[in-house]
């Protein structure tokens, strides 16, 4: 069995399954944010009864990130929805943006989007919490009402997007009927150049299988070549799984991802028994390709869908008006890093904003200093605009007062984010191109799309 | 249970994500109640960019579409997993999207909400045809019928019996997979 397949097996309580198999399977964790999970909550209650209890309240985690820093009394009304929930049902995982458990959310316009505005439960971006807060475990299965929740995967596990209906009916059962899907193989060699990083394999992979040439299938990465990937790299590859259509994504298990899981559970206090899966040799496989990593270069998903592969030294032509780094693809702390490795020093020519993925990164890029300088003053003097206030932002456009958000037709933006349909940032008539931290923030200098090697030694 | 549905379509091409079924600015909304869930359909196809969709899918002014029938290429829905997008097609009152491929989320959200079937077609019919014909879509016989042409169509299968309930809810209940409400 390949490692999906094993993961379902187990969490069905069969020996084995096949692909196509509709397999009930025992939910490990259910996670949920504001813009989905007050629907799901109106699920659950319009189906199990008003007064209805989840079927375990310390695997339901709850996750306010994406309309949260806008005056839109709505989205604020929805994170209220979501805190009464869980003081109901005594959930244990829940990030708020304030502290007071029977006060209610309102954005400070006045102090507006640079100044920090969140308690001191806070997080930010759901996927980059999971991970950071010790909730993603190897050989598990995790749902959540968001798509790129496929990241998890980087972790061992089966993770996958679905929908309020499907998440209202884990909520009151703890079970979920899915198909077990084909796998397909990208097997990975060598080692990733300088410059070229995780977002560039995953960009470089949708455009060999184009944007749905992995629907209602499993993404397996394995292959000698996962060893020198990073557990960022790694997230910022099966976060974008969805994007060529893929159910999942998964990476094997190895040392690192032993080490990540062991020091976030015990940091948080969370469950920390897990078991990882590994293929079998003689696993089943839709598909097996092996890719060398070394010769990968700066790659580039243009508008309008993320298929759209060139290489960023093809692109010179191209003007932008905007850059952007963020989300939970590019809004890691390393991938701040390498922004800031290529900008360090000099100054931006177009409008570029910063938002980190969730506080724990704010803080590691106040905290971090390179020659007596911390990180986010270097970037801030390189004239990011950057938020103290973590979250979604502009990554998928939202409310029209959210910071970054492209609210004009026509804009070109370069994006460090993972998904760049018409309309993804804010206006319908404005294009997005994906890229690496490295490629947005080489582009930011010049105002145009540039190959980051260059300007990295 | 025999069903046709007759209608005006609506015809779009390829890769139509959840961002321009439903503007992500009114994800604000909640669907279980009830103004809000006629609001999203309101908004329905809203993301749509006017180059190339001149014809607006739900009138100005209106909540509901004109066109109960949507024809499109490959990968519709695809995109996030919000479950506002079927929601919202089926608010405007959207009965069936006829498709080359579906995304897997919104394929299984407008199963599980029971809101629209969703069909797919083995030929590219979205370059063939255009928004307004009239056209009838068989479920029994599996066919579209549009400006006297009739294409054959992909069987629903599995998933027919649970759209036809009314969503997974209604369908677990009616089998005995859930206790009845
Ligand atoms: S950062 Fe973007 S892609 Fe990630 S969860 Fe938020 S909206 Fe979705």
């Amino acid at each position: 069995m390949t490692l999906t397949e094993k993961i379902l097996a187990r969490a069905s309580g069969k020996p084995w399954v096949r692909p196509g198999d509709n397999v009930w399977v025992n939910v490990d964790v259910l996670m949920t944010h504001d813009v989905c999970g007050p629907g799901t909550i109106g699920v659950f209650k319009r189906e199990f009864g008003q007064n209805a209890k989840v079927w375990d309240r310390k695997k339901v985690v709850i996750i306010p990130d994406h309309y949260i820093f806008t005056a839109d009394g709505m989205c604020n009304r929805n994170v209220d929805i979501l805190r009464d929930f869980v003081n109901e049902q005594g959930i244990e995982y829940f990030y708020d943006i304030i502290d007071d458990p029977k006060g209610q959310w309102k954005f400070d316009t006045v102090k507006g989007d640079f100044t920090r505005q969140f308690g001191k439960h806070y997080s930010g971006v759901c996927h980059s919490t999971l991970a950071q807060r010790g909730h993603n475990r190897p050989g598990e299965v995790l749902f959540g009402t968001d798509s790129h929740t496929c990241q998890s995967g980087a972790f061992n596990q089966f993770a996958t997007g679905i929908g309020n209906t499907d998440a209202g009916f884990i909520m009151g059962t703890g079970k979920l009927l899915i198909k077990v899907p084909e796998t397909m193989r990208f097997f990975l060699e060598g080692e990733l150049p300088k410059g070229v990083s995780g977002k560039d394999v995953i960009l470089h992979l949708i455009g060999e299988i184009g944007f749905d040439g992995a629907t209602y299938r499993a993404m397996q990465f394995e292959g000698p070549g996962v060893g020198s990937l990073s557990m960022d790299d790694r997230m910022t590859i099966t976060n974008m799984a969805i994007e060529a259509g893929g159910k999942n994504g998964i990476f094997t298990c190895d040392q690192k991802t032993l080490d990540y899981v062991n020091a976030r559970v015990a940091e948080n206090g969370t469950k920390s028994t897990f078991e990882p899966v590994e293929p079998d040799a003689d696993q089943q496989l839709f598909y097996d390709k092996a890719f060398d990593l070394s010769k990968l270069e700066p790659t580039v998903a243009c508008h309008p869908d993320p298929g759209q592969r060139k290489l960023a030294k093809e692109l010179g032509h191209i003007a932008l008006d905007r850059a952007y780094i963020g989300s939970c693809t590019g809004g890691k702390t390393s991938d701040f890093l390498a922004f800031a490795e290529v900008v360090k020093g000099k100054t931006v020519k177009i409008d570029t904003f910063g938002v980190p993925s969730t506080t724990l990164v704010l803080d590691e890029l106040k905290a971090t200093k390179w020659e007596g300088k911390s990180v986010w003053n270097i970037l801030v003097d390189a004239g990011v605009r950057m938020t103290e206030n973590p979250g979604c932002a502009a990554c998928l456009g939202g409310p029209v007062d959210t910071f970054g958000r492209v609210n004009k037709a026509g804009i070109k933006c370069i994006s460090a984010t993972n998904r760049n349909f018409p309309g993804r940032m804010g206006h319908k008539e404005s294009q997005v191109f994906l890229a690496s931290p490295y490629t947005v923030a080489a582009s930011a200098l010049t105002g145009k799309i540039t190959d980051p090697r260059e300007f990295i030694c | 249970m025999a069903k046709t549905i007759t209608s005006k379509v609506f015809v779009v091409a390829d890769n139509i994500d959840t961002d321009q079924i439903i503007p992500a600015q009114y994800l604000n909304l909640i669907p279980t109640i009830k103004e809000e869930y006629e609001k999203l359909g309101s908004y329905a196809l809203a993301g749509l960019p006017d180059d190339v969709n001149p014809i607006k899918f739900v009138p100005e002014g209106q909540t509901k579409t004109p066109y109960g029938i949507i024809v499109a290429g490959r990968n519709f829905g695809c995109g996030s997993s919000r479950e506002h997008a079927p929601i919202a097609l089926g608010a405007a009152g959207v009965e069936a999207v006829v498709a080359e491929s579906f995304a897997r989320i919104f394929f299984r959200n407008s199963v599980a909400t029971g809101e629209l079937y969703p069909v797919d077609t083995p030929v590219r019919i979205c370059d063939e045809i255009k928004t307004g014909d009239e056209a009838t879509l068989d479920l029994d016989a599996n066919t579209l019928t549009v400006n006297g042409k009739t294409y054959e169509l992909k069987p629903l299968g599995d998933v027919r019996p649970v759209i036809d309930a009314g969503g997974l809810f209604n369908y677990a209940r009616q089998s005995g997979m859930i206790a009845k409400a």
